[in-house]
């Protein structure tokens, strides 16, 4: 193949942009490869065609979606992030201006402390409980075996079902007086336990709640992984006499390397953002025992009619988001 | 398919492309003919015997103005409270809603999105206005403007199942003080029975004990004063104190098992359920207990019994002053003359006086008392008529900031999370921050 040999077009003198174009042209000339032998200029006309077409592209089917993304997701955080400058009830427009008192109120009180531990511990579960058990799962129903596709469903059944719905069956479930835990406790003769009143463990029952719900869908994205993976790697691991930790230690974790940083990362934006499962389940409760960052935002900034406090809460939440969704990417996902 | 099918096909599409065409353009004829000017209501009602009743106001009122059309909306309690200054201030707007006065209502009314009805009361040299008590009238006002339409009083007493007291060899008539109150726990748990009913889940519930304590240890001037910021503010002793009477009841352990988990009409099912021998609740406990019990009736009218709230020894506030609501119809900025006219109709004496007989309601219209025909009802009724003082419930009276925070701290005292001092001084620190 010879596509250096072209030379530079005569109309972009010199410069990074003529270098560009050579580049570009060289790719398409490459692409084309069986083509290459054509006349310069046909590629020239050809490139700029394509650049035609690819503005038109931008032109047509960019502002759309620019102006949806602008109206829905840059214009709510800007004016969050200008709502919490301000003493604000959400009636009319914001006139008070009290600087950063709101941060400042938010950061000394408690229960926005236990929202920021209760989202740590959230995130410390998904990934030290809810994670390995995926894999395990996965790695047993990754394979043809009978009975599989029921098995993945059972498991995979709690993600699609509706958060809420997830929070109202899980609060019938625990109820101490009429639930599961009540007639189980009733068959055993002991004393019912009424989980999510109490408030030292209710964010355990919360927590449980949160692992049955989401491991099957990291489970199907380890099958998924599992299922790509080069099966000769596995075949020349178990000649060389790998026993089936090893196998799994040494070769099928480290292939499975992007799929388990990408099911940690959803793990932790997840897990920030959990609101819709624990409002029927405890609504933040008792004492604010399981209240998250986005129900304590509910609770403190909408119910309370404190719009500029509930933006506050949102601009940290964003940051936090923000930082943990880019650093993450950094450190972790460089290669993927 | 073959060529004759498809023409039938086809044939078939267009017919019903035509039927589709002339419905339509029938209802538009229809829709022309009739410029029906709609009412939109908003309420958070989820009993269905009310909503029959209100149902039937609404359809009678269609038929005398068949030019009105009344819709229904409903919210959830919890679910209206969160929407409703977003829905204030959208083009979905309802032309009234019900409201429980008090600070929540102000703020509202500060805001511009109601409409001041003054003029409507006045209006005939004022005949709406004296249809209505004049305590309810003036609850509603604020800096000299009506800003609802009165619809009902409400009462928060205690309710007791009879059976109950008698096992226990507790006596509702001896129950005069909040000592004796806490003897006559006492007395129910060593009789193996749960003393109270109480929903902590929501809160709210649990906050009229601390209200009350408050207008028994204080009385109206030191609440009238917190509610100013003037002197100690919450921080007053008697309020503290208050908070200490309701830790010492926290401390008899008094609420059913799991009652911090649990929402209002759990707690009510517990009560209609025969689970717990008292319930602090509204003046239509009766009912509400019948539709949230486990067997849909509840426990019978003859075994439930009723006393005030007792008094404090030493307190300023006496046992005649009452806590309860006052409701009315808030009516929005852009309502239209009929549904303002519509309200008129459904608080009128003859609508009051039937839902007062239906137990849905203490009328707030003059002349609509002898419809209260049930006895826990009329019993309200008299404990209201005598009341010295009549406050709102604190969460709305004090609006949602400072209210909720009261909501909040009442249930951290009762269940032994947070002192007397801790929680007065949380809700000072709400309310000055609102200032």
């Amino acid at each position: 193949m010879v596509p250096h040999s072209f030379p530079a077009p005569s109309e972009a003198p010199g410069s990074g942009l003529a270098n560009a174009k050579v580049r570009q042209m060289a790719n398409i000339s490459i692409s084309s490869g069986a083509r290459a032998a054509r006349p310069v200029r046909t590629v020239t006309r050809k490139r700029s065609s394509v650049a035609h077409d690819r503005w038109a592209v931008l032109v047509f089917f960019l502002p759309p979606a620019l102006l949806l993304f602008t109206l829905f997701v840059i214009m709510p955080m800007g004016e969050a992030a200008w709502y919490s400058l301000y003493k604000w009830n959400g009636y009319g427009t914001p006139t008070e201006f009290i600087g950063i008192r709101n941060f400042q109120v938010l950061f000394r009180n408690a229960a926005f402390t236990q929202a920021l531990i209760n989202n740590g511990l959230i995130i410390l579960i998904s990934i030290a409980i809810q994670v390995p058990l995926a894999i395990w799962l996965s790695t047993m129903l990754a394979h043809r075996i009978a009975g599989v596709v029921s098995f993945r469903l059972i498991f995979f059944l709690p993600y699609v079902l509706a958060d809420v719905a997830a929070g109202l069956i899980w609060r019938f479930i625990y109820d101490g007086d009429y639930g599961l835990f009540a007639a189980i406790s009733n068959f055993f003769g002991f004393a019912t336990p009424y989980v999510l009143a109490d408030k030292d463990v209710a964010i355990y029952a919360v927590l449980g709640v949160i692992v049955w719900k989401y491991f099957g869908f990291h489970m199907m994205l380890f099958i998924a992984g599992l299922q790509s993976l080069d099966k000769s790697v596995l075949e020349a691991a178990e000649i060389d006499g790998a026993t089936g930790w090893q196998k799994f230690r040494y070769v099928t974790l480290p292939l499975l390397g992007s799929t388990l940083r990408l099911s940690i990362f959803f793990a932790v934006i997840g897990s920030l953002q959990l609101f819709d499962m624990i409002m029927p389940l405890t609504g933040g409760g008792p004492s604010n025992s399981t209240q998250t960052m986005v129900t304590f935002l509910y609770t403190y900034g909408v119910m309370r009619m404190q719009v500029g406090l509930g933006s506050a809460v949102g601009v940290v939440l964003f940051i936090i988001c923000v930082t943990l969704a880019f650093g993450y990417k950094r450190i972790f996902m460089r290669n993927d | 398919m073959t060529h004759t099918q498809k023409r039938i096909a086809v044939r078939g599409k267009s017919i019903q492309f035509l039927a589709a065409a002339t419905a339509i353009s029938l209802m538009l004829a229809a829709g022309a003919a009739s410029a029906k000017t709609v009412v939109k209501w908003l309420h958070l009602e989820l009993d269905p015997t009310y909503l029959a009743k209100w149902e039937e106001i609404a359809k009678t009122y269609e038929e005398q103005h068949p030019d009105v059309d009344i819709q229904m909306q409903f919210l959830e309690n919890e679910a209206f409270k969160a929407k409703l200054p977003t829905l204030l201030q959208s083009d979905d707007v309802p032309d009234f809603f019900f409201s429980w006065g008090g600070g929540v209502l102000k703020q509202q009314s500060e805001t511009g999105a109601l409409q001041d009805v003054t003029a409507v009361l006045d209006a005939d040299g004022g005949k709406l206005r004296q249809a209505y008590s004049p305590a309810s009238v003036n609850g509603l006002t604020f800096d000299g403007k009506v800003w609802a339409v009165p619809y009902k009083v409400g009462l928060v007493s205690f309710f007791y199942n009879k059976d109950h007291f008698a096992k226990a060899g507790v006596k509702a008539e001896d129950i005069k003080t909040w000592a004796s109150f806490l003897e006559a726990v006492k007395k129910l748990k060593v009789a193996g029975i749960v003393p109270i009913a109480g929903g902590g889940g929501e809160k709210w519930p649990i906050h009229f004990y601390w209200s009350y304590l408050v207008m028994r240890e204080g009385g109206q001037q030191v609440f009238d004063a917190a509610k100013k910021g003037e002197g100690e503010g919450f921080l007053d002793p008697a309020i503290i104190k208050a908070g200490e009477d309701l830790a010492e009841l926290g401390k008899l352990e008094p609420f059913q098992p799991g009652y911090l988990g649990a929402t209002w009409p759990q707690a009510l099912g517990v009560f209609g359920d025969g689970k717990a021998a008292m319930i602090l609740g509204f003046e239509n406990t009766e009912a509400n207990q019948r539709k949230n019990a486990g067997n849909g009736k509840g426990l019978a009218p003859e075994n439930i019994g009723r006393f005030s709230f007792p008094a404090v020894e030493g307190g300023a506030g006496s046992v005649t002053d009452t806590l309860g609501g006052l409701n009315g119809w808030a009516v929005t900025k852009k309502a239209s003359k009929e549904a303002i006219d519509f309200l008129a109709y459904l608080t009128n004496a003859e609508n009051e006086r039937a839902m007062a007989k239906a137990a849905m309601l203490l009328p707030v219209a003059v002349g609509a008392d002898d419809g209260v025909t049930n006895p826990l009802l009329a019993q309200s009724a008299r404990q209201l008529a005598a009341s010295t003082w009549h406050q709102n419930y604190f969460d709305q009276d004090l609006g949602a900031a400072v209210g909720r925070v009261v909501n909040d701290v009442s249930v951290e005292i009762v269940s032994g999370q947070m002192t007397a001092e801790d929680a007065a001084q949380q809700i000072q620190d709400a309310f000055e921050l609102e200032q």
